[in-house]
């Protein structure tokens, strides 16, 4: 069965995010760029699926920028086969991100899709299940733990009350969250090999996708800033605090 | 005017307060229909039909709908959209999984997790991490929005009376089923909603730590009980606890951090919390930045004399 890894070249999380001064998005210039921390997460699931013999190919897909081949090279050093990147420097919304994934799978027809569960940039959180809609596939969003068994998946997703298993038939698309594994790094003999792995690159109309915006960003501003409050000398002062706010 | 279909969240007998917040969301921008999606949901739909602001009830009970499976509820939600302007649900793990599969059917664009509304097609919402708002205009002719719960207030829960209506079109997709869930059940009061929050981070050390340090604490303070990544990762309490950009996103009246340095991805589920109060032996962490209170020092000194202070 082959899967396919969808993974997102975003800011590096360590980064602070500023907003540009004239309001029109956030300054990304000099910043460093990383892979989408839950595409790492997403790759390490493919490659672990691999290694149980369950996977026999990975193909890693990334929308974006040339330089989103370094986001596909990191990838392939973590042990995926081959890469595709549809290269564009418009900024495409998930939904477009979507139709393009969609796409690639009517071609190379994986048993699995797997991204992450949200892009640390726009935190839109919607890829996956809509690629799942647009294949009329089943999905397992969220999820802390992957089982291939037979013709289905069974997927243990994080929700809000705690954790809740469902069973998928494949092909099916899987979402990552923070619990699902801990990715590896790349060592240094594999980041040499992933030089000559191949790498195709096409364009959104390969896939017959117009990637034309359907939101228009009017405006991006700072959030309100929370100034820093004082610090208090001991717990007889905190307790103090407390009782003003009517809290103790 | 706009025709407005709100997911209600529920189970089965109950509706979950982050439905309440929606409600305030959609009825900015039309008349609210509460789309009721359950098996044995009577309970529900008369408790949705009781909400103010809310005009109509479409009640959709039926075995495939049981666990709002996102292949089962998606083409129903989409199909009954014909009629509909707008879809809103909550920004909870129910409302992400299911509203982007309608979006995708209705080849609309979704605007996520949306802070407020500006106009007719006009949102405000977060984007990397909340350290930037971004004003968003939909050109779809039609809109699938999640709606963050801490931005809105909520609707009365009492006080409507709207006729609920069933309908009927579900289906069984046949390429899912749930299998079973673990869900704890508290006594303590729910995260997104409680009045006061004790969050204990990667300083504690293990679970029973974790659990013999905060525990008291939140009990003097009849306080739910919030946690960072590190701590969730680590073990010391289950995933639901995280509060942050990836996990829950809070705004008490109190929110009271111990051992919490303040990554930007925790304050982004934090910082609306009208106090917050940061207990931390480094004087220089960046919880310290948003903090109100302060109180520098070892936790494991501070927060036993805290609890037995109050
Ligand atoms: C994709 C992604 C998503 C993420 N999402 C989230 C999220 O949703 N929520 C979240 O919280 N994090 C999230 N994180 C993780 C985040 O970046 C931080 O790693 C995490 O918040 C750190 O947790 P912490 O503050 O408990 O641990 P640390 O950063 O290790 O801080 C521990 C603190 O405890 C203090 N301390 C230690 N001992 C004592 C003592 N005895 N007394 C008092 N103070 C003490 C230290 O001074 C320090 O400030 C995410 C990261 C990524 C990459
Ligand atoms: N431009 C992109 N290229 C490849 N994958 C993407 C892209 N945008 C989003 N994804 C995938 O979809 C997931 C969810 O993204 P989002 O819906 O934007 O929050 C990400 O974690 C990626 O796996």
């Amino acid at each position: 069965m082959k899967a396919l890894v969808c993974v997102k070249r975003v800011i590096d999380y360590n980064v602070k995010p500023r907003v540009k001064a004239d309001g029109t998005g956030v300054d990304l210039a000099n910043v460093k760029m990383s892979m989408n921390p839950f595409d790492e997460i997403a790759v390490e699931e493919a490659i672990r699926l691999k290694e149980k013999g369950v996977v026999t190919e990975i193909v890693a897909v990334s929308v974006g920028p040339a330089k989103a081949q370094e986001t596909l090279r990191t990838a392939l050093a973590m042990g995926a086969d081959r890469a595709i990147l549809v290269q564009t420097d418009d900024e495409v919304e998930p939904l477009a991100v979507a139709k393009i994934v969609k796409g690639i799978a009517d071609e190379e027809a994986p048993g699995l899709i797997i991204t992450g569960k949200q892009a640390i940039d726009d935190d839109s959180n919607q890829v996956g299940q809509m690629v799942a809609a647009l294949l009329g596939r089943p999905q397992g969003t969220f999820a802390n733990e992957v089982a291939v068994e037979g013709d289905s998946v069974v997927v243990k997703r994080e929700v809000d009350g705690g954790l809740e298993t469902v069973k998928l038939a494949l092909p099916a698309v899987v979402t990552t969250d923070l619990r699902l594994n801990e990715p590896r790094y790349a060592s240094l003999p594999n980041i040499m090999k992933a030089k000559s792995k191949p790498l195709a690159t096409k364009a959104p109309a390969d896939y017959g996708v117009d990637t034309a915006p359907r939101l228009k960003t009017l405006k991006v501003s700072e959030p309100p800033v929370r100034s820093a409050g004082v610090k208090v000398a001991d717990v007889d002062a905190l307790v103090a605090k407390l009782k003003e706010l009517g809290v103790a | 005017m706009s025709k407005v279909l709100v997911w209600v969240e529920h189970d089965n007998a109950s509706v979950k307060d982050a439905t309440l917040a929606v409600v305030t969301a959609a009825a900015k921008l039309g008349e609210v229909t509460a789309l009721v999606a359950g098996s044995g949901c009577e309970g529900a739909a008369a408790a949705a039909a009781q909400i103010e602001g809310v005009a109509k009830v479409l009640k959709a009970d039926d075995a495939s709908l049981a666990n709002a499976l996102a292949e089962n509820v998606a083409p129903l939600v989409a199909s009954l959209m014909a009629d509909y302007d707008a879809f809103l649900a909550p920004a909870t793990t129910t409302g992400k999984n299911v509203a982007p599969r309608v979006a995708a059917l209705l080849d609309v664009m979704q605007v996520s997790d949306i802070l407020s509304v500006e106009g007719p097609k006009t949102f405000t919402r977060p984007i990397y991490a909340g350290n930037a708002i971004a004003t968003v205009e939909s050109t779809d002719a039609k809109l699938v929005i999640t709606v963050r719960g801490t931005a809105f207030a909520k609707a009365g829960a009492i006080g409507g009376s709207a006729a609920v209506e069933a309908v009927g079109g579900a289906a069984d997709a046949g390429t899912s089923s749930f299998v079973g869930s673990e869900i704890a059940k508290s006594e303590r009061p729910e995260l997104t909603s409680a009045k006061i929050i004790v969050s204990g981070g990667r300083a504690l050390k293990d679970a029973e730590t974790f659990a013999a340090t905060i525990t008291p604490l939140a009990d003097k303070l009849n306080a739910a009980i919030g946690a960072s990544r590190a701590a969730v990762d680590a073990g010391y309490v289950p995933n639901d606890y995280q509060v942050g950009q990836t996990g829950k996103i809070v705004a008490p009246e109190v929110y009271v951090a111990v051992g919490i340095s303040g990554a930007i991805q925790h304050l982004a589920g934090m910082k609306d919390s009208k106090t917050i109060i940061a207990i931390n032996k480094d004087e220089d962490a960046p919880i310290f930045q948003v903090a109100d209170i302060g109180l520098v020092g070892d936790l494991f000194k501070l927060v036993p004399e805290l609890t037995e202070k109050l």
